[in-house]
């Protein structure tokens, strides 16, 4: 008996629910496999599929976003192997899973925590609520590459946001198969698109695009590129997260901050009267 | 109409200086190189004082008073002692606000109602509402101390804010900027519009009045140079600004890659939506709020008014009924609704755009309106038949114009309200709740009136989505400008 011939994965985008090869045709060879290496178009059509998820994903209640967010964690855990195969420890997909679990509870509680009503001098009823940004560039972290990738993803779709994630290009096979993850978690297509390759290539456009709302830098370890990418954002006046410290402490408490940083708040007044 | 008596506010409680230094380190000092500009009044081109034009040196020095001030005194005060020289300032306001109104009509060129009835009420409450943060910074819902946090007090101020406000409300912008800053315990440099310094050199003098600890304030007058410099500035912790768009994205672009937090408080070009079932009357005094208020040199003016197409005819012929009772005039006159427009470049800017309007084929209307020989006016003006192409749909103006589109059903109304790169303020006016709640679900905006306009309040955030900024002022929220959090 012959040994039997294993059936090798092909390490693809993730754009619009779907897995795409980029668009260019091309890969490159990181972490023993050949990875798409994504191209500015594929940026481009990324964006497309974040913006046109948003409208539902920013229109579904919290209570089914904060199920979505737990069923991403039921399936993360029951796919521990599969990422400690892929060199990522057992503790790393742990914190990762609790940390789908901790965000997804904030759904339904941020926007008590932080918006209600302002008490106006006058007849007037006046509440400030929270709404996502819209679409959100991110650039996750080089590493930790699971609990990076997620403790960037979670905070920004739990809200309603949509995200362009450009992963780590050192070792994107962790966000790939994350991408499964989500796949297969009830989260509609569109709401997180992966691009992997190099950051020179996707992140510029992402951040010079007119149609992204915000970006997030945590990734950027370049304090030159970083502040390109700021004054790109600047021409549509993104919300820009900025890069996070070398050796930032990735299992501490995140706070409120990566959620509150991507969300607008909306006051609206009315009279009181008979 | 009515034919009103004259019935002018007198001028005699302002004791204008014929020349004014800048304020640093608690004393008014002359710019190092000496430049200086004029404040004219715009309802009668006549100057009204000679103000110092700060440059890069005195911009240096106001910034190293402030760290030293932060550093030294305001930094480590307790919170119950800085809400102490808050309510200080808030009550000085209060006991000259007659002469501080005066002074906002003189130099800002708006009615003595407004400056007298809105500014300056607000301008009181906001410094009394942000007082009472100061020693409850750590109950303001900011979450916990992050773990890489150092240890002391949570959480903690920024250091040395640099302010840019404009000039359409000086001295409550100046509120909206200092009093959460200093609550927050951050030290300020701010540099007010270079039409309108005045209200913000008779603050400083407040400041002096309440023993404000020296350099925990710092004024640097002077124009777009004098910001920049301030912006730019290294030792700065914090930029808020409150004006264009086109500035704010120099501005975002200026502190890039740098520490510096930024807030910014920008340009709008919100929709004013009025269904077939509003109460026509009530939506027309919702109009004409939206628009002609302070001359609708207002970031969150109802500039584009959205009508439902079966009501449009009768909600127009309101509105024009309306607007031919406005009193344009002197802004000193109890009387008037309408004053100047605050200067020359900007009375230019309104001629261009209405000009861009008439040809790209809109049609104008004014009411018969007698505009005075001398200053920058001008008067009410509705265009009609415009196109979501046109300029006028698409450009802040900035000034008393309003441009009418009209929609058939709610969905197109949300369509046409959210088409545009801003997104401050938006206003409905129906009966129906839940259509209410609806549209304000679906309006990008930061502000949505309902049934009313152009209201505000110091518990109540305010600030925009997309090109319009980013942060709020106002509440609990604008204290998050001004905290390491």
């Amino acid at each position: 008996m012959s040994e039997r011939v294993a059936v090798r994965k092909t390490y693809k985008l993730f754009i619009g629910g779907k897995f795409p090869r980029s668009e260019s045709g091309r890969s490159y060879l990181v972490q023993d496999s050949n990875v798409s290496l994504a191209s500015r178009k594929d940026a481009r059509d990324a964006v497309v599929a974040a913006r046109a998820a948003g409208k539902g994903w920013a229109g579904a209640t919290a209570y089914n976003r904060g199920q979505i967010l737990y069923r991403v964690a039921e399936m993360l855990e029951g796919r521990r192997e599969q990422f400690v195969a892929l060199g990522v420890p057992a503790d790393e997909v742990d914190a990762a899973t609790d940390r789908w679990v901790w965000y997804a509870g904030w759904s339904d509680k941020l926007p008590q925590v932080y918006g209600g009503a302002n008490p106006v001098a006058g007849p007037y009823f006046n509440l400030s609520a929270p709404e996502p940004t819209g679409v959100v560039a991110v650039v996750a972290p080089e590493t930790p590459a699971l609990l990076g990738l997620v403790s960037v993803i979670a905070p920004a779709i739990v809200t309603g946001n949509t995200v362009v994630v450009a992963a780590s290009p050192t070792a994107p096979l962790a966000a790939v198969t994350l991408a499964e993850v989500l796949a297969t978690s009830d989260l509609p297509g569109g709401v997180v698109n992966i691009l992997t390759g190099r950051l020179s290539e996707t992140v510029p456009t992402l951040a010079a695009h007119m149609d992204v709302n915000a970006i997030d830098l945590t990734g950027v370890t370049d304090p030159e590129l970083a502040a390109d990418l700021e004054v790109k954002a600047a021409e549509n006046l993104k919300r820009v997260l900025r890069p996070v410290a070398a050796g930032h402490d990735w299992s501490a408490d995140p706070g409120l901050g990566r959620m509150t940083a991507l969300l607008e708040t909306k006051t609206v007044w009315h009279p009181k009267g008979v | 109409m009515f034919e009103y008596a004259p019935a002018p506010e007198s001028r005699s409680v302002v004791d204008l200086k014929p020349s004014y230094g800048l304020f640093i380190d608690g004393k008014f000092v002359d710019p190092a190189d000496g430049g200086s500009f004029k404040s004219i009044n715009p309802a009668s081109e006549e100057v009204l004082a000679e103000i110092a034009e700060g440059g890069a040196q005195d911009v240096d020095r106001a910034v190293r008073a402030a760290r030293k001030a932060y550093d030294k005194v305001w930094g480590p005060m307790p919170g119950r002692d800085r809400a102490k020289y808050l309510f200080r300032i808030a009550r000085i306001i209060q006991e000259r606000s007659r002469e501080l109104a005066v002074l906002e009509s003189l130099d800002n060129g708006k009615p003595i109602k407004e400056s007298r009835d809105v500014d300056l009420p607000l301008v009181a409450a906001h410094f009394f509402y942000y007082a009472g943060w100061a020693d409850k910074l750590e109950y303001a819902g900011f979450g916990r101390r992050p773990t890489s946090q150092h240890s002391g007090a949570y959480p903690q101020p920024l250091g040395v804010a640099a302010q840019v406000i404009p000039w359409n409300f000086p001295l409550l912008m100046l509120a909206w900027k200092i009093a959460p800053a200093l609550a927050a315990g951050n030290t300020v440099v701010l540099k007010p519009a270079e039409t309108t310094p005045l209200t913000a050199l008779l603050f400083a003098e407040i400041c002096q009045q309440a023993d404000l600890p020296a350099g925990v304030v710092n004024i640097v007058t002077g124009a777009g140079e004098t910001g920049r410099a301030l912006v730019e500035h290294a030792d700065v912790d914090k930029v808020a600004f409150t004006g264009s768009t086109d500035v704010g994205r120099a501005i975002a672009r200026a502190v890039a890659g740098s520490r510096k937090k930024l807030t910014l408080e920008l340009g709008g070009k919100a929709a004013n939506i009025v269904f077939d079932d509003a109460p026509v009357d009530q939506a027309v005094e919702g109009i004409v709020n939206g628009i002609f208020f302070n001359q609708g040199h207002v970031c969150c003016a109802g500039s584009r008014l959205l009508v439902q197409e079966s009501v449009a005819e009768q909600v127009l012929e309101s509105l024009k009924r309306r607007m031919a009772q406005l009193r344009l005039g002197d802004p000193l006159d109890k009387n008037t609704d309408i004053g100047a427009i605050n200067s020359a470049a900007q009375l230019s800017r309104i001629r261009e755009l209405t000009e861009a309007g008439a040809a790209e084929g809109a049609q104008q209307w004014s009411p018969p309106c007698e505009l005075p020989e001398r200053g920058f006016w001008f008067a009410p003006t509705i265009f009609t038949g415009v196109t979501q192409a046109h300029r006028i749909a698409r450009e802040e103006i900035f000034g008393p114009v309003l441009s009418v589109l009209t929609f058939r059903t709610p969905a197109e109304a949300v369509e046409k309200a959210n088409n545009t790169p801003y997104g401050l303020s938006a206003g409905i006016w129906t009966e129906k709740g839940s259509r209410i709640l609806w549209t304000a679900d679906r309006l990008r905006a930061g502000v949505v009136w309902a049934n009313t306009f152009n209201k505000f309040d110091p518990t109540s955030p305010f600030g925009g989505y997309k090109e319009s900024g980013y942060g709020r002022e106002g509440g609990r929220h604008g204290l998050e400008a001004y905290l390491n959090v």
